[in-house]
């Protein structure tokens, strides 16, 4: 029987499943199926470039229209999937549409974590994850002077760091003591902490709201007046569908080292995996464009029958005015770190070792460290604490 | 809109009519140009973007940022003087007809 892929959500892993199957000379039947109606875009930008107004909706694009057809792949824009049947390989549309599958990717991504007061969504808060969201949120501050940011993570500085280029007077609240907390050691924290408050942003820490009203949000600390609340509070992963079929979730789809679930032709990619990560130690789920593109990869090698485990390096990116933060590895339990570059500037590279094995570096504005980076970790090497602080030590020579 | 012609590895060309303001890594991709991997999307994070400009070009293409000539420098391929990343490079008027080489490797 010839084989047909069927792929929920044009993300990044959906989209790198489709350039994937065709690249790899699949001949098959693919259908891409994405609930949102645009054109299949990035997300990344939205929070950077596009809401910067230095991105256009065009050029997010992931590939020009053409290229599915070009492709022979059966785009099927703003339609939903509302289930899928194991026992028939089938999926069924929203509008009642059955759709035959021989292989089914989930790439159906997160949802944004909601504010909820006594189990209730509470109103008046936006957030951000589509392009629709992106527009409402670009009106939205143009009609603000003052933004009230909750959630002092990735998403929540990013946008603290452009509505305070546009002028907007930002607070950003945070429960934890630093920003970033769960991802970065303290030295990077306080290098972001201090650069949002060079331009005029004000941050609180230990921060815990009491009430969300239409005029701002009173913490136990004082009353914060906003014209516009953002929140970036987290993602749940979206695999409900998933769970309604019997598949095995917890914490997101699960999946093997194949991206396979518990149903052996449905596989899981990108946000929505929760896989066993050899650079974490254990299973995690990871919302980047690096885990989504890579797992697809390993999902097509699988389907295509040159199966190749997943093993990929993590890498993040974060940018925050002139701040570029680029991040390989995963450092949570690392032992010790060793500094190249002026610590506390915003010129350095952290590299953290655990048991004398390097594990993870986050680089700062130094952007070649953090590609011979990924390349050492993936190798498993580790430099000498002295060829790391030593800057004219060229560290590609250690490859 | 400006013409670009890029010739992939294996000699295959496309030739593709651009946006004003839109990047070459941007025209390679959405265009199907083999080769252009740009995992990043355009932050010039991966440098998997890696081009050959045409020589006569060159001096027309808007200086290379410290960034992107670190970025360059961890490029899988061979670099050389006429080495840009693609997301690094936007499309004007005088880059009408300019002829971009895709690398072996990314």
């Amino acid at each position: 029987m010839s084989k047909k892929v069927v792929i929920i959500g044009a993300g990044h892993g959906g989209i790198q499943v489709v350039a994937s199957l065709r690249e790899e000379g699949f001949e098959g039947e693919i259908v891409l199926i994405a609930s949102e109606k645009e054109m299949p875009y990035q997300k990344p930008p939205l929070s950077k470039g596009y809401l910067q107004g230095k991105q256009s909706e065009e050029s997010i694009l992931f590939r020009s229209a053409n290229y599915y057809e070009n492709n022979n792949i059966s785009l099927r824009l703003g339609e939903q999937i509302v289930k899928v049947n194991i026992a028939e390989n089938q999926v069924i549309t929203d509008s009642g549409e059955v759709i035959s599958y021989t292989h089914l990717i989930l790439a159906t991504g997160a949802n944004n974590r909601k504010l909820t007061s006594d189990g209730v969504e509470i109103p008046n808060i936006f957030y951000l994850r589509t392009l629709t969201d992106a527009q409402i949120i670009a009106q939205k501050l143009e009609n603000s002077q003052s933004v009230a940011i909750i959630g002092g993570g990735f998403i929540g500085l990013e946008l603290a760091a452009l509505a305070s280029e546009k002028g907007k007077k930002v607070t950003v609240i945070e429960s934890q003591t630093r920003l970033m907390e769960r991802v970065l050691p303290a030295v990077i924290s306080t290098v972001f902490q201090q650069t949002h408050e060079q331009h005029g942003v004000q941050i609180c820490l230990n921060s815990h709201i009491e009430q969300i009203t239409e005029e701002g949000i009173q913490t136990k600390e004082g009353f914060i007046q906003a014209d516009l609340i953002l929140a970036g509070i987290g993602v749940i992963p979206a695999s409900s569908l998933a769970e309604e079929a019997g598949i095995i979730c917890e914490n997101g789809v699960v999946v093997n080292e194949f991206q396979q679930t518990s149903v052996t032709n449905i596989y899981a990619v990108g946000d929505c995996a929760n896989h066993y990560n050899v650079f974490a130690g254990k299973n995690i789920r990871l919302e980047s464009v690096q885990n989504a593109v890579d797992q697809a990869k390993v999902a097509v090698s699988h389907i295509l029958e040159k199966p190749q485990a997943y093993r990929a390096v993590p890498w993040f990116w974060t940018n925050q005015y002139h701040l570029k933060l680029q991040m390989v590895g995963i450092s949570v339990g690392f032992d010790e770190y060793v500094v190249r570059g002026e610590s506390g500037s915003d010129k350095f590279s952290v590299y953290y070792f655990k048991n004398k094995q390097l594990i993870a570096v986050d680089s700062l504005n130094r952007a070649a460290d953090h590609l011979n980076a990924r390349k050492l970790i993936t190798a498993g090497i580790s430099p000498t604490k002295g060829q790391i602080e030593d800057l004219s030590f060229n560290l590609n020579n250690c490859l | 809109m400006p013409i670009i012609t890029y010739i992939q590895n294996d000699g295959t060309e496309h030739q593709v009519s651009l946006p004003m303001g839109a990047t070459l890594m941007e025209g390679a991709v959405q265009n199907d140009v083999k080769g252009i991997v740009a995992e990043c999307g355009g932050s010039c994070m991966c440098a998997t973007c890696h081009v050959y400009i045409d020589e006569q070009f060159l001096d027309l293409l808007p200086e290379m940022e410290e960034e992107e000539a670190e970025m360059l420098e961890g490029a899988s391929a061979e670099i050389k003087p006429n080495s840009r990343l693609g997301c690094q490079v936007r499309v004007s008027p005088k880059l009408d007809g300019i002829i971009v080489r895709i690398p072996e490797k990314q």
